[in-house]
């Protein structure tokens, strides 16, 4: 089966959201740069439906030159392909993302290399517009299937099972087909260090886009005013093991 | 959350390794009412320490870094932090592996156990390790890892326990208070704290907290990248943080050590990775902690293939993942020295930083020591934050030196090597002709020194083999045998040194007799127009610093002392100098350039360009005047540190190369030559039998075992007089005494020449260990050419310090038969003195 993943760049998020300085833009100084877990969990997917059953995965992101930085990444944990389109992404829209994303899947099915299955993370990192893989799969006539977890491949269809509200969904999906991934279904791997070395030689297919970008429409940002945090002591020592059982109870991490 | 008390007995900011081990040893040696602030949350508040590899190699070249870790391991084990593992250097290159010997003769000087191992024995120790990639190691068992947080805990909780201390986290400091150059107050955003004594033990961010109170930390925060891989499948059944020795890679300038399952890959390999203290993201905007920054995989690309060379059992296992990566902050200075003492801009305001986990507690109780007794055991003076002048705290200087130090972490170091980097900074008037001249400058203090000049190249051959040539690169690597030529030159006739370097300041007021009697040693209350050669010393007796002093007035004396020290004796000074300001300490470095004209031909030269009575009665060795050079007025001091008859001139800045040139044309003829610090520093001292501050003397040494000590001791009090007394009366431990090498031939033939550091042994190759428990070793070393031998100063306990005994001196790996030539300060050229007279 040929797979074809596509992250986005984004800034990490674990520390506070500092804003640039026009506004426009999260600044990633102090954060550096990554994709979603969600999309971490959808190279992940990638990567095991090729061990399991064969044929190739390739990564996509559309963004700038320093993308590939987080195409190597996925490229160091198993991924053996890389396409990048080359685009100022912070100005686009998730139309305009889903419509290069669509045109390079055309091209690709056109020159005889069609992919089998699409694979996006539910929502980006940084804007969570929950678009790209919908509209990708919109444009290409093709059947989505939102908020996967874990699917499997059975004769060249999927399975997918998904938690619903009052129980499981389970579809069976034709392929070529859109999944977007939801993290929490698989656990992604760390590169190894012959990955990475890999990863560091793996050719990357540049690709120009022919989109004329109708944009995001954002003017600006603004940040939530920030929450603050108050710190409680549960004790010393073996004297705070009860506080902390209760409070992991209560957390629902344990069970008595 | 605790209240902030209002007034403190000293404030220590932060709470990384140096600031609790600070406040542990403050505690113990009687301080009370401490305050610890740290803006973070403990016990990791964010800083350096909080991401240490937390390793410790005992072995280093500079003794003082040694000691101060070696104090520090001894401290983690009495904590019950420490666990030893072991650890080996392994060379990929024969370059490498002559370093390894290098480290092999420091660790035998400094009294630690190490080997030379081959690379099937390092695959023994480090089964995971190929030894096909490795041609050697040198192996130290006592390496070992520490818990440098838990460490740090425990000492705070001693401090509070003995009811001396109080922590606050969380608390931002907004401002330090200085009145009339004194720190007062440390203000804070929960409340002020008044203060008469401050420590900054910020690790990365000490800069910004030393601007507050307008003085300078000179460091920058700079990236080492570690990655963390597991699981280790060869790791499973161990127990414990570490069993396997650490690894330095030291040819690639990596790092790998056991972590538990995983094996940690440290690299100070990369491109130097700068920060401003001010780009350092706080605890909220920092992914991880504001030291621990996003990892820039680029940089450690070629690392990870050299790593996985070394190690493809562990990183070439597919299931063994990089499951933490980070660009780690640490404290970089532009000499790689730490940075601690009193602030020379702010009384009472300590600096405690550029300190690694190795050295953390050694530096917590040398300061502590420092800050409260005035007296530490270990002699920090290449760690003082007094030593950096004016141009060497500049950011760009810092940036530059930094930024070229970063990668000599883990390389190989000649012990002369020069920076590259932020060079021409400090120039003497006679630049322009030195370096016509072909002069190779050196720098010291940020000042460019002549070494040796090429237009002397001629000498060689004039000289032959008398010039003493190394055949070994190493040897003669930042070193040129027309050292030794102009050393001949002047001794045969002239030589013309230019001594800018020097740091030289006033002493002036009505206080300013008292002030020099009561930290000089020798006596003071000389007649106007003589100079005193004199050793400073602290309480404790211990040998700060030794310089000259002339007497120019009643109320005024000169102090002339070398560059690399002198910022520091200045301060020393002024911090003597008497409350009511009676007396003031005046820099007059830079008003000043000094010019050493010397040997046989010196008064020639002299008396054909002034009409000064320079005969040696009317102006006798020991004295200054002012003469007459044309149009010139130079102040002549008749004293020599090459022991040759001549004067160092001292001229207003702008006359400088005038007087230079002067010199030169009418010295000529007379066979005078322009003399580089090749002969001033080394060949000539060594030859007279001359101590160098730094070198032999040291805070460590007494002037009774150094050899300096006076017949009489003056009767005026001086600093250190009682512990001075007290030693005179003993049995010294030690005797300083100088080596003749007797055989220079090599196992292949070569002829090898010393350089310094060097562990001194019996005739069985055995250490020799005084009382204190130090070893001996080679405190300088260097050619006389007048005697035609290598001269080795060393400091020998009683049994070996007899003259005609025979030793052994180890170098590169192999061992040298030495005989010691005089026990005592008494030269082996020319012993009487009889040329300096002239």
């Amino acid at each position: 089966m040929r797979v074809l993943v596509c992250v986005k760049r984004v800034p990490g998020a674990s520390g506070r959201v500092t804003l640039t300085e026009d506004g426009r833009g999260v600044d990633a100084r102090h954060v550096g740069w990554t994709v979603s877990p969600h999309e971490e969990s959808a190279v992940e997917c990638a990567v095991q439906t090729v061990e399991a059953d064969g044929g190739s995965a390739t990564v996509l992101t559309v963004g700038p030159e320093e993308s590939l930085d987080q195409m190597r990444d996925a490229l160091a944990m198993g991924v053996g392909a890389a396409v990048l389109v080359e685009a100022d992404a912070e100005s686009w829209g998730p139309a305009d993302v889903a419509a290069a994303i669509a045109d390079v899947v055309a091209a690709s099915r056109d020159a005889g290399q069609p992919y089998d299955l699409l694979l996006f993370g539910n929502e980006a990192g940084d804007t969570a517009d929950f678009q790209v893989g919908v509209r990708v799969a919109y444009r290409l006539g093709l059947p989505v299937v939102t908020g996967v977890k874990t699917f499997e491949v059975k004769d060249g269809r999927l399975l997918v099972r998904r938690d619903g509200q009052d129980g499981v969904e389970v579809f069976d999906v034709p392929t070529p087909a859109v999944l977007t991934i939801r993290e929490g279904g698989v656990v992604p791997r760390y590169p190894s260090v012959p990955g990475r070395i890999r990863a560091k030689k793996a050719p990357v297919e540049r690709v120009t886009p022919t989109v004329q970008p109708v944009g995001n429409g954002r003017v600006v940002l603004t940040l939530p005013p920030e929450s603050t945090k108050t710190v409680q002591i549960l004790g010393r020592g073996s004297d705070a093991a009860p506080a902390v059982v209760d409070l992991f109870e209560r957390l629902g991490l344990v069970q008595r | 959350m605790s209240e902030l008390p209002s007034r403190a007995r000293c404030v220590v900011i932060g709470a990384g390794i140096v600031g609790n081990s600070l406040v542990y040893h403050l505690a113990r040696l009687g301080w009370r009412d401490l305050v610890q602030l740290d803006k973070g949350p403990l016990p990791n508040p964010g800083g350096s320490t909080g991401h240490a590899s937390n390793f410790i190699f005992p072995v280093d070249h500079s003794r003082e870094m040694t000691d101060l870790t070696l104090d520090s391991m001894r401290q983690y084990k009495e904590l019950g932090v420490f666990t030893e593992s072991g650890g080996i250097e392994v060379a990929r290159t024969q370059a490498r592996m002559q370093e390894l010997q290098r480290r092999m003769a420091s660790s035998k000087a400094w009294g630690i156990d190490s080997e030379i191992v081959a690379p099937a024995r390092v695959a023994e120790l480090v089964p995971y390790l190929d030894p096909s990639v490795v041609i050697g190691g040198f192996h130290t068992p006592s390496v070992g890892v520490v818990d440098s947080l838990r460490a740090g805990t425990i000492m705070r909780e001693r401090a509070q326990q003995m009811g001396a201390l109080s922590v606050h986290a969380g608390v931002e400091i907004v401002g330090l208070d200085v009145e009339a150059g004194r720190i007062r107050r440390v203000r804070t955003d929960r409340g002020d704290i008044e203060a008469d004594t401050v420590v900054i033990a910020c690790g990365v961010w000490s800069p910004r907290l030393a601007r507050m109170a307008g003085a300078t930390i000179p460091l920058t925060p700079a990236v080492h990248q570690m990655i963390s891989v597991g699981p280790v499948p060869q790791f499973a059944d161990t127990v414990g943080e570490i069993t396997f020795p650490i690894i330095r890679d030291m040819d690639t300038f990596c790092y790998e050590r056991q972590h538990g399952g995983d094996l940690e890959v440290g690299s100070y390999a990369h491109r130097a990775i700068l920060y401003d203290p001010e780009e350092i993201p706080s605890i909220a905007e920092a992914t991880l902690s504001p030291t621990e920054l996003p990892f820039t995989s680029d940089d450690f690309d070629t690392q990870l293939e050299q790593a996985l060379e070394l190690m493809p059992d562990v990183l070439g296992n597919p299931a063994v993942g990089i499951r933490y990566a980070i660009n780690g902050l640490l404290s970089l200075t532009p000499d790689g020295a730490p940075v601690l003492g009193e602030t020379p801009e702010v009384k009472g305001l300590w600096s405690a930083a550029a300190v690694w986990i190795k050295e953390g507690p050694g530096v917590g109780r040398t300061l502590a020591e420092w800050m409260v007794e005035g007296t530490p055991e270990i002699d920090p003076h290449s760690s003082d934050v007094a030593r950096f002048y004016p141009t060497q705290r500049t950011r760009a200087h810092v940036r530059a030196r930094t930024g070229e130090a970063f990668n000599k972490t883990y390389g190989i170091v000649h012990p002369a090597e020069q920076w590259t980097s932020d060079r021409d900074v400090r120039l003497s008037p006679m630049y322009a002709s030195e370096r016509d001249l072909g002069a190779v400058f050196f720098e010291t203090a940020g000042w460019e020194r002549p070494f040796w000049y090429e237009s002397n190249a001629a000498l060689l051959d004039k000289y032959g083999d008398a010039v003493m040539p190394r055949a070994a690169e190493w040897d003669s690597r930042w070193w040129s045998p027309i050292i030794n030529a102009e050393h001949l030159a002047m001794r045969e006739a002239a030589g013309l040194v230019d001594l800018s370097a020097f740091n030289i300041f006033d002493v002036l007021g009505p206080g300013a007799l008292d002030t020099v009697q009561r930290v000089a040693v020798a006596q003071m209350d000389v007649p106007v127009g003589r100079v005193v050669y004199t050793p400073v010393l602290n309480e404790a007796g211990g040998i700060k610093s030794d310089l000259t002093i002339m007497r120019l007035g009643h109320e005024h004396f000169r102090v002339v002392t070398g560059g690399l020290h002198g910022n520091a004796d200045r301060k020393w000074f002024a911090d003597h100098a008497p409350a009511d300001g009676t007396a003031q300490v005046v820099d007059q470095t830079n008003a000043f350039t000094t010019i050493g004209l010397w040997g046989p031909r010196a008064r020639d030269i002299l008396a054909s360009v002034t009409g000064a009575d320079l005969a040696h009665d009317s102006f006798a060795f020991g004295t200054c005047r002012e003469i007459e050079v044309g149009s010139q007025v130079a102040l002549a001091s008749r004293i020599s540190y090459v022991g040759e008859l001549g004067w160092e001139l001292y001229v207003s800045f702008e006359q400088g190369a005038r007087l230079w040139q002067t010199l030169l044309d009418t010295g000529g003829p007379h066979g005078l030559v322009p003399v580089g610090i090749g002969v001033y520093g080394t060949t000539g001292r060594l030859e007279k039998g001359y101590r160098a501050h730094g070198a032999e003397l040291d805070l460590e040494r007494s002037l009774v075992e150094c050899g300096l000590a006076r017949p009489k001791v003056k009767g005026q009090d001086f600093v250190g007089r009682a512990a001075h007394l007290e030693q005179r009366d003993a049995d010294p431990v030690t005797t300083l005494c100088t080596l003749t090498v007797d055989d220079h031939t090599s196992a292949d033939g070569t002829k090898r020449y010393m350089l310094g550091g060097e562990p001194v042994l019996t005739v069985d190759g055995g250490p020799i260990t005084d009382k204190r428990g130090h070893r001996s070793y080679v405190t300088s070393a260097g050619s006389a050419p007048s005697l035609g031998k290598h001269l080795l100063m060393t400091y020998l306990p009683p049994e070996q310090a007899v003259e005609g005994t025979a030793l052994r001196v180890e170098y590169l790996g192999e061992q040298y038969p030495v005989t010691v030539a005089r026990v005592g300060a008494t030269s082996l050229f020319d012993p009487a003195n009889d040329r300096i007279r002239g």
